[in-house]
């Protein structure tokens, strides 16, 4: 099960968080601080995974955004790297070519795609065409209510 | 797709956005927010009622604050209010509010729930996702409570959407992974399991997950989901890559599902169905086959998701562990691996390569890559990976190969990173003890570890080379000669001197013949380095020079000038100032056959648990040290280490705070253990003839006590006689026709007394009636004919270089060999609990009853719990210190059925017996029972915090306790779980 994805910029700011365990917010704050500083030490050919407290951390750069989860030790870590290829790839159809100020304006909307994706820190559906037709569903009824 | 931000664009939100990228430095940012933070208060406190956008509008900016690492007080309500908007987005904002900032104030959940109750029962299934996400997200267990009950019903409800489906599946997952007591196991468990047939990929996906769970809590309930997982699984696998359209990813068909698949068919063991057995190997197979074909595209996510499955392979089949065929396929896939251009590949084979080194089939294979794995180790650019190249070694090492893989990690140390040397440093020691040969070998090892990489050797290391060559006499001269070189070093370690100054104390007799060592020199040598030592270094060596003493005549004058200096006899420090005082009137009052005696050489060390695994273990968690603890893979190796080998039937464990040679209390040496006599001749020398308490067994009782070995095994009823004085301390403790056991007990503190009386039922005499009390670890029984004395000397521990691990001391008194027909006859038992135990002492009753003898072993009613202190704290105290007792190993839970009525005043007298305090006004929910208490020994004192929460209506209780040392958390669980 993933215990928290992080997706923060190179210059150390913290662009989504999302928690699967109840964490308090002071101890969420030194997590994210620690890991922060652990992954941005790293080189760019350096593996993705690594081990962290009692966790592995699995990691990967997409332009100016580090993608960060942090998973159980039983957890697979190549299929734990294709999730996130898998949401960044849900961000880009969404926004198309979706950069960081995507995201920054638009941090709800890549709050909603997550829990499309993910739901209690397990895969709910892999499935590009049904998370997708699901927000889109959801961007669908609100117009409709709007117009109502 | 719908361009961003066109219905529902937030244009206040995206300004406010801009707003704070655009704030040159830090206090612009706060000043900017805190005048955002006003505006939306006077909002929300305005008269004018809000219209739902502007509510959206300003929770979200809440949010926003919130996400930059900003504290947001307010704005719950609104967004609790949003939840009942018929709006989707308002609904939605409202619920991602609620998702991220979970309150746990309990009038807010309350609305919370009834909108998710609204939501749920509302049949649009977007809505339903919304609530089940909701749920998921904050999961705590006031939301368990309210709708534990209705999500199994939604998930296998003929008429739910799939997509509900999938949500309430994982809700569910995420409740009963929090609080496995509020969901209801029923019918709807066997029709989850059907759901791995479902036509549906996603809700399978979901679904899976789900299983897994529940299956490794009752893996019997959901049996019939193996040979369901295998044929899904074979479904896939054998698919062509574009069989399951949008669930194939970049040509691998669902290698999420696949994954999953495979993890839970690592919940059992092999399939016992043939047929079903063989469709897996089947299987698994064909995945290692799909590795050696041409990949179907070039990117990385190709490759990566296909080997997520590959991995997962191998991991069942390391689970298996029972076909050797693909055991050896898996190593020389891994091979491969190591070699590959990909980092994170090589990084996970050699990780993989770790488990399969451990199975009796792979193990050989996997050695043949030693060549790799070292060149890894020395080439590798990245930390991580070379943490597992050495992990690899470790798990890899065996008799064959040891030379090669200690030297090559005695290299790698020497540059390597300064987070992984003290593993490594621990890693070489194991190995070099383990394959020792010869143990000279062992020595030049560990005195190299030592000069590498002093710092990171810690008292475990050292203590065991000392253990070590004690214990083994053919060592002994070798280990002389070469400390006694490495001492001679410019600058060398203070372990190094430690060691050097134990080894030489004790046999530095051995190479005094050699006139480049003789004592002069070697005290000299050693008295070099004093001055620039610690304290408790400076103690080890005065207690080596008085050794130096007896050992070396000649070198009496000058030790006792240096024991005479001021700054020994007049040092600061109390600890140095006794000894030297102590010794220096040893050395002149004490002829030198009381000398002798007293500075004897040390006896053997009782054999036990290498501390340095232990210690490995904690470091990397259970199953570190599996590698080594496995028997099975080399069971030769059991010989060549004799009795040092870890062994679990026998040895205790030591506790991981445990001083193993008592150097930190530091006592100076007096009388061995072993040599009773000598006990009271140290006590002539310092308290002259007037008092002498007979410190040893005689002679003759000795003979006469049995040893454990003659002790029978406990009478079954042991066990269950013994939970009946969990929470009482009076009672009777046996009973059958010939012999009564009454027990009375007061315990304070670690000590305790304890009065037996034994009835005799009968009309006739009992003869040759013996009680006897051992303990099956390693309890220390004192008989005593005269007066009670304390265990040891009130001046000292007994033993030279300070005390064994011993936990419980229990003095007995005799009793008359004779019981006459219908008498009673009293004992009395002092006990003094020296460190945590966990298994009790025995008391084996043996007579003669009309000439038959009889024998009985019970287990006596002396647990840990005796020895609770109970403690009283506020809430607020209770909070942090059970917070600080987070690690998952601290805590110890068990979840078990009712075996009494539910009662609240007997539940709190059993609590209290059992000796905590009980806090009232800590736990929310008044029906539970939290209770906090120290349990005292002479060597520690471990905190307890205990919670209780009984379920009336499941008849259930959760019992979880938190202390500082494990093995106690786990204990005391056990123990009071029994009482209810």
């Amino acid at each position: 099960m993933m215990r928290f994805m992080l997706l923060f910029s190179r210059q150390g700011k913290l662009r989504l968080q999302k928690w699967y365990l109840a964490t308090s917010d002071k101890e969420r704050k030194k997590m994210v601080r620690e890991l922060m500083q652990v992954v941005l030490a790293r080189k760019p050919k350096m593996c993705s995974f690594l081990e962290w407290r009692d966790l592995k951390v699995v990691y990967k750069r997409y332009a100016s955004l580090y993608f960060c989860c942090a998973i159980e030790g039983q957890d697979n870590e190549l299929i734990t790297l294709e999730l996130i290829h898998r949401y960044v790839e849900l961000l880009d159809k969404y926004f198309g070519s979706v950069c960081e100020l995507d995201i920054i304006f638009n941090f709800e909307k890549a709050y909603f795609i997550l829990d499309e994706f993910l739901m209690g820190g397990d895969v709910q559906d892999t499935s590009k065409k049904s998370v997708l037709k699901a927000i889109e569903q959801a961007d669908l009824l609100q117009e409709e209510m709007g117009l109502a | 797709m719908p361009a961003v931000s066109k219905g529902d664009g937030m244009r206040g939100l995206a300004v406010f956005i801009s707003d704070i990228r655009n704030c040159k430095s830090k206090e612009a940012e706060i000043k900017r927010i805190n005048k955002e933070l006003a505006n939306i208060r006077s909002k929300f406190k305005g008269d004018k009622a809000l219209d739902g956008y502007s509510k959206k509008k300003y929770v979200c900016k809440l949010l926003f604050i919130f996400l930059l690492g900003h504290d947001i007080d307010f704005g719950h309500m609104e967004a609790v209010n949003l939840l009942s908007s018929n709006k989707y987005t308002e609904k939605q904002i409202g619920y991602l509010f609620i998702s991220v900032l979970v309150n746990s104030n309990s009038e807010l959940i309350r609305l919370i729930n009834n909108a998710i109750k609204n939501d749920l029962a509302s049949r649009n299934p977007t809505f339903m996702c919304l609530a089940l996400h909701c749920i998921a997200n904050v999961g705590s267990r006031e939301m368990g409570e309210a709708f534990a009950a209705d999500i199994p019903r939604i998930l296998v409800a003929g008429d739910s959407m799939d997509s509900v489906k999938q949500s309430a599946a994982l809700c569910l997952l995420r409740l009963y992974k929090a609080s496995p007591d509020l969901v209801p196991m029923g019918e709807w468990t066997a029709r989850v399991v059907h759901l791995l047939n479902d036509q549906h990929m996603g809700v399978v996906t979901a679904a899976v997950s789900l299983i897994t769970c529940l299956c490794k809590k009752n893996p019997d309930d959901f049996k019939t989901c193996v040979s369901l997982a295998v044929s899904r699984l074979s479904r896939i696998v054998s698919s062509a890559s574009t069989d399951l359209q949008d669930y194939t990813y970049y040509f691998v068909p669902a290698p999420w599902l696949s994954v999953k698949l495979l993890r839970l068919l690592q919940c059992y063991p092999p399939p016992e169905d043939a047929a079903v057995k063989g469709r897996l190997v089947e299987c698994l197979e064909t995945v290692l086959n799909k590795a050696q074909e041409p990949p179907k595209s070039k990117k990385v996510q190709h490759s990566n998701a296909k080997n997520a499955i590959l991995f997962e392979t191998i991991s069942l089949i390391i689970h298996y562990d029972s076909e050797p065929n693909l055991l050896v396929r898996a190593c020389n896939q891994l091979g491969q691996f190591l070699q590959h251009r990909e980092t994170n590949l090589r990084y996970l084979a050699l990780e993989s390569m770790c488990t399969l080194a451990s199975s009796e089939f792979s193990h050989e294979a996997v050695k043949t890559h030693i060549d790799t794995v070292i060149n890894a180790l020395k080439t590798e650019r990245d930390v991580s990976v070379r943490q597992r190249a050495a992990d690899l070694l470790y798990a890899m090492c065996d008799r064959s190969n040891a030379k090669q893989i200690v030297s090559e990690m005695l290299r790698y140390l020497e540059t390597a990173d300064y987070a992984i040397r003290e593993e490594i440093v621990l890693k070489v020691a194991i190995l070099a003890e383990k394959y020792a040969v010869d143990y000279s070998w062992y020595v030049d090892t560990i005195l190299n570890l030592i000069r590498i990489a002093g710092d990171y050797v810690s008292e475990e290391v050292w203590y065991r080379v000392l253990q070590i060559v004690t214990n083994r006499d053919d060592v002994q001269g070798y280990a002389a000669k070469t400390v006694f070189e490495a001492l001679q070093a410019p600058a060398c370690h203070e372990n190094m001197v430690k060691v050097g100054g134990y080894i030489l104390g004790e046999f530095g007799n051995l190479i005094a013949g050699d006139p480049r060592s003789s004592p002069p020199v070697q005290f000299s040598l050693l008295h070099s380095k004093f001055h620039l030592c610690s304290v408790a270094t400076r103690a080890l060596l005065l207690s080596t020079y008085i050794k130096f003493i007896n050992l070396f005549p000649e070198t009496k004058a000058t030790i006792q000038g240096v024991l005479r200096a001021g700054s020994q006899l007049r040092n600061a420090d109390v600890e140095l100032q006794q000894r030297a005082v102590e010794y220096l009137t040893l050395s002149s009052v004490a002829s030198t056959d009381v000398l002798a005696t007293v500075l004897e050489e040390m006896p053997p060390f009782p054999e036990r648990e290498s501390s340095i695994l232990a210690k490995l273990k904690r470091k990397k968690g259970p199953g570190a040290g599996s590698a080594l603890d496995d028997g099975r893979r080399d069971p030769s190796s059991n010989d060549i280490n004799g009795g040092m080998e870890p062994t679990p039937s026998t040895v205790s464990t030591p506790s991981p705070s445990a001083d193993l040679l008592g150097l930190r209390a530091a006592p100076p040496p007096a009388a061995p253990p072993a040599s009773a006599g000598a006990g009271n001749l140290l006590v002539d020398v310092f308290d002259g003839p007037a008092a002498q308490p007979s410190l040893g067994p005689t002679p003759e009782e000795a003979f006469l006590s049995p040893g454990p070995e003659d002790i029978g095994p406990p009478i079954p009823e042991a066990d269950e006689l013994l939970n009946k004085f969990v929470c009482k301390n009076n009672g009777v403790l046996f009973e059958n026709q010939l012999l009564q056991i009454g027990v009375k007990s007061e315990f304070r503190q670690n000590l305790g007394r304890m009065y037996l009386f034994y009835g005799n039922k009968t009309s006739v005499q009992f003869q040759n009636f013996s009680p006897t009390v051992v303990h099956p670890g390693d309890l220390q029984t004192h008989i005593l004919s005269g007066p009670a004395q304390p265990p040891a000397s009130p001046r000292r521990p007994s033993s030279p270089w300070g005390s064994r691990l011993t936990q419980l001391a229990v003095q007995t008194k005799r009793v008359a060999a004779q019981v006459d027909g219908g008498a009673q006859v009293q004992q009395v038992l002092n006990i003094e609990c020296l460190r945590d135990f966990l298994t009790p002492p025995l008391l084996s009753v043996r007579f003669r009853y009309g000439g038959a003898p009889q024998a009985l072993t019970l287990k006596l009613p002396v647990t840990i719990n005796k020895f609770f202190q109970p403690t009283e704290m506020a809430a607020q105290d209770f909070f942090q210190r059970w917070k600080q007792l987070s690690l998952p190993q601290q805590e110890a839970q068990k979840i078990f059925k009712a075996n009494h009525p539910m009662d609240a005043e007997v539940t709190k007298a059993k609590l209290l017996g059992f000796g905590s305090a009980l806090l009232d006004n800590v736990d929310p929910n008044p029906e539970n029972f939290v209770g906090a208490g120290i349990i005292q020994t002479k060597a520690l004192q471990v905190g307890c915090l205990l919670r209780l929460e009984p379920n009336a209506q499941a008849q259930m209780y959760r019992l979880t306790l938190r202390t500082s040392k494990e093995p106690v958390s786990r204990h005391l669980c056990e123990l009071l779980a029994q009482q209810f």
